[in-house]
């Protein structure tokens, strides 16, 4: 009957100690992978590190990784808040770029003060739209949403693909991409803000929207713990008994949570479209949505630990890439294999080694106690 | 008192200096006790006081850090529940631990069938029951299934289940909660005959007067040590009250009479059929005046639960019912509990944990469930913080919830402090209408005293109470008027004065005559 809830260990330990535990196993095992195939894993390190954070190009793309991590990881969380889990956060950013393709192809001739705006808008709109489907089938219907938002997940890239390869695509041309934005509508990059200060970066693809993704931290730190909004989504996410004895209704805080899901992830749009691309492809979000599932998952679903797991995520991304440049052995698929091995001990297994050190820290406290 | 048996007289059952920590936490203090073998021995203190820490060890969830268990004089390790049956303890949990769906039989012998056959396993087992039944008197349908038979029998299995182990010492843990008074008479017969045939029988509950009428010695709790065993006979309920709390308490809240005002809650023909199409409450029809007390008795599961989740827009129904003479009913923006809220209904739910209050948030949070939208605590977006901590600062303050920190965890307060904090939230709304169910549910003796002092200060001020509860020491302390229901309907309607415990049992039972 007396019993603290288990739980109850410093919360460093849980947000920090925790997660650089995971980290460090998942590089450990991951060292043994890289001498199997016969590589150094010194090297290998360093050229990770280096090649992650070693000089200002590295640093500008892993900050362009860390951005579409953090939108995606925000939405995940948002989702998590209300007791739901958003798998679908891919398909959300690629009809988001339909969205931030089809404004700026329509409104070329417009400056782009006016055309972000609402480019922004339409990207989290399309992908608030394409979240809305699987929670309202979810709250209405109670189709499970994990299997809802992987299914729409194909959908969308077999809807995408339909869009631009027999509507959008270029006239005249092969390629499955739409034509060219107007230059005018391209997103200010960091290395030409550098340029103009004399300091020359290189050519990383960083640019504006890093700037939203940090706003949107901000913003979904206030919504969910700062609004009635939010205080109502977190608790149908914790207890639906309880939001049935408070009044809430659970079906609109579903809705709700998708929507600003769906918004959130299309705004990945923004930074890979209208910020790198500057076209509309295919396939162009290449899993970003599930890394946010361990983005969020290992920041423990609040933006703090999610833009910190993003910038880890960022550089374990744009380090790999180097790896594989700098070590023959360690190929291109060798890479996703050691990203697998984070997200396998930072996501899923997050709580493999905790109940261990949560006890290491109950115990220290009954030696302080007695 | 019984006479012990001849031989060399070792107690049943012995924990010496038990000792255990759950983090911080120090669950038991050096528990020494002894239970004599034959005897009744009852186990009283408050939530958290560690009776169910000690019995858990004694039962082998847990394991001590320190002490040692002797069963029969003899030092004994128990490090999980086969080890305990195998040294003769059996267990009665407080929630049962019966299959639904098999017959009596069936959950008396599962898990040790003893044959490999169950056709020979069945025949085994079924002679070896109509033993029991017969030496202990406990009759008994073999293939009745388990939810066609009443609590009180399942109980029966639950105690068969434990015999049929080879159990010599019996754990109960608060085994009256479920039932009528009537149930618990025959339960204490059943107690008694086991004493006379030389079990050993241990008693958890926190029902003094239970303490008095069945046990032979009685030890008590408070803060994880024994503060004393003493014999029944030499003690008395304001003592082991006092022993428990360590102070004086007052058992019996001291009750004005009523000055009884306006129909503030007026049912009519209300039904609720549940998701399953079970009716749950059957044409239901009753008021709560201003300034009264209006208490919905029977026993758990007879609907009364249904009926408060109804009167507090959880639960749809078919009937009218009209709040201060006007219907109230919900619209496109607002669910009908949110409309009740506004027209001060305040509703102190059943479960508190899982209903009134959400776990992992922050106290203050939980202090404003249900009023999230009240501009009070909203400017135009975003929810005015500060105002919401000081308010509930205040409130836990005036409700002495301890600690007063509004930061903390709902989950990591303590029952009585749970309850507090969502009465609090309630009563400064200042309601017309209470609705209350089992408010002292998991609380203890001292803010049981304090919540019921609260109620009758509600019900000076004028305000109109629903109370629902199981505890029929509750509804007789606290209401003016007593409605009885059974099976979905009110069975009966008492005036406080004319209300004894004899005649809301047999209502409670469903045996008419009285209604």
């Amino acid at each position: 009957m007396a019993a603290a809830p288990a739980s109850e260990i410093p919360r460093w330990v849980d947000y920090l100690l925790v997660p650089l535990v995971n980290l460090g196993v998942a590089l450990l095992l991951t060292g043994v992978v890289v001498v199997a195939v016969g590589a150094n894993p010194i090297e290998a390190l360093k050229s990770l590190v280096f090649g992650a954070v070693g000089y200002p190009e590295a640093i500008g793309f892993t900050l362009y990784y860390a951005t579409n991590f953090v939108f995606t990881g925000l939405a995940v969380a948002v989702a998590f808040h209300a007791g739901l889990f958003n798998i679908g956060c891919e398909g959300q950013a690629n009809i988001g770029g339909l969205g931030v393709g089809l404004v700026c192809l329509a409104l070329g001739q417009w400056p782009l003060v006016i055309v972000f705006p609402i480019a922004v808008a339409a990207a989290a709109l399309f992908g608030a739209a394409w979240a809305f489907v699987p929670g309202y089938l979810q709250a209405r219907r109670g189709s499970h949403i994990v299997i809802t938002t992987i299914m729409f997940n194909f959908i969308a890239s077999a809807l995408m693909t339909y869009l631009v390869v027999h509507v959008l695509i270029e006239p005249g041309q092969q390629a499955p991409r739409s034509s060219d934005f107007a230059p005018g509508l391209w997103l200010p990059m960091a290395k030409d803000l550098t340029r103009a200060l004399g300091i020359d970066i290189g050519d990383p693809p960083l640019n504006l929207s890093s700037l939203l993704a940090v706003l949107a931290c901000v913003l979904v730190w206030l919504f969910i713990w700062h609004t009635r909004w939010g205080y109502e989504l977190r608790t149908v996410g914790h207890s639906e008994r309880a939001a049935r004895y408070a009044g809430i209704s659970r079906t609109r805080a579903i809705i709700l949570a998708m929507l600003i899901s769906g918004a959130l992830s299309g705004l990945v749009a923004v930074n890979d479209i209208m910020g790198v691309h500057h076209y509309l492809p295919v396939g162009w979000t290449v899993g970003v949505g599930f890394v946010g599932i361990a983005v969020a998952l290992m920041g423990r679903n609040h933006p703090v630990g999610i833009a910190m797991a993003a910038l880890l995520f960022g550089a374990l991304n744009q380090g790999g890439s180097e790896i594989a440049f700098d070590i023959p052995q360690i190929t291109k698929e060798m890479v996703v294999v050691i990203q697998g091995l984070v997200i396998l001990f930072c996501g899923a297994l997050e709580n493999m080694f905790k109940p261990q050190i949560a006890a290491l820290f109950r115990r220290r406290a009954v030696a302080e106690a007695t | 008192m019984p006479s012990s048996p001849a031989a060399p007289a070792a107690p049943a059952v012995e924990l010496i200096g038990i000792d255990k920590r759950f983090g911080a936490v120090h669950a038991n203090r050096a528990v020494s006790v002894a239970i004599a073998r034959g005897s009744i021995h009852g186990i009283v203190g408050e939530n958290g006081a560690g009776k169910s820490t000690l019995m858990s060890i004694l039962y082998g969830y847990y394991q001590a850090d320190a002490g040692e268990i002797r069963v029969g004089g003899r030092p004994c390790r128990i490090h999980s529940s086969h080890d305990a049956i195998a040294a003769g303890i059996g267990m009665v949990h407080q929630h049962f631990m019966l299959v639904d769906d098999f017959s009596v039989l069936e959950n008396v012998m599962l898990g040790i069938e003893g044959a490999p056959l169950l056709r020979e396993a069945t025949a085994k087992a079924r002679a070896a029951l109509a033993d029991l039944s017969r030496s202990y008197g406990l009759d008994i349908d073999a293939d009745a299934v388990i939810h066609d038979l009443p609590v009180g029998l399942q109980q029966r299995v639950e105690i068969l289940k434990a015999l049929y182990r080879g159990a010599e010492i019996l754990i109960l843990d608060e085994p009256t909660a479920v039932l009528t008074p009537q149930e618990v008479d025959q339960l204490f017969l059943m107690l008694r005959r086991f004493r006379e045939l030389g079990k050993t029988v241990i008693l958890i509950t926190h029902k003094l007067r239970e303490i008095m009428a069945v046990t032979d010695r009685v030890t008590v709790m408070r803060g994880g040590a024994v503060v004393d065993t003493v014999d029944t006979a030499a003690t008395s309920r304001e003592q082991l009250a006092e022993m428990m709390v360590g102070r004086k308490v007052l058992l019996q809240v001291e009750k004005p009479p009523a000055t009884v005002g306006a129909v503030v809650l007026d049912v009519a023909r209300l039904s609720v059929i549940d998701g399953s199409g079970v009716a749950r409450v059957k044409d239901v029809s009753f008021n709560v005046r201003a300034g009264e007390i209006v208490g919905v008795a029977g026993v758990s599961g007879n609907g009364q639960s249904e009926l408060l989740e109804a009167l507090a827009g959880m639960r749809s129904f078919t009937g009218n019912v009209l709040v201060n003479g006007k219907a109230v009913t919900a619209d496109h923006h607002y669910s009908l509990a949110r409309m009740l809220r506004r027209r001060r209904v305040s509703h102190v739910p059943e479960d508190r944990q899982r209903e009134g209050l959400v776990g992992p948030f922050a106290a203050n949070e939980s202090a404003i469930l249900g009023y999230q939208d009240d501009p009070a605590c909203n400017g135009l977006i975003l929810m005015d913080r500060r105002k919401i901590v000081a308010r509930c600062q205040t409130e836990m303050r005036s409700f002495d919830v301890r600690p007063c920190n509004p930061v903390l965890r709902t989950a990591a307060f303590s029952g009585g402090n749970q309850q507090k904090i969502v009465l609090a939230r309630e009563i400064e709304r200042d309601p017309a209408l209470l609705l209350v169910g089992q408010p002292t549910r998991g609380v203890d003796i001292g803010a049981i005293e304090f919540i019921h002092r609260r109620l009758l200060e509600m019900r000076a001020a004028g305000k109109a109470i629903l109370l629902v509860s199981v505890e029929l020491d509750e509804i007789l302390a606290l209401a003016d008027r007593i409605l009885v229901m059974f099976d979905g309907r009110i069975v009966g309607e008492l005036p406080r004065a004319e209300a004894t415990e004899a005649k809301l049992g047999l209502l409670m039972a469903g045996i008419e005559g009285h209604a």
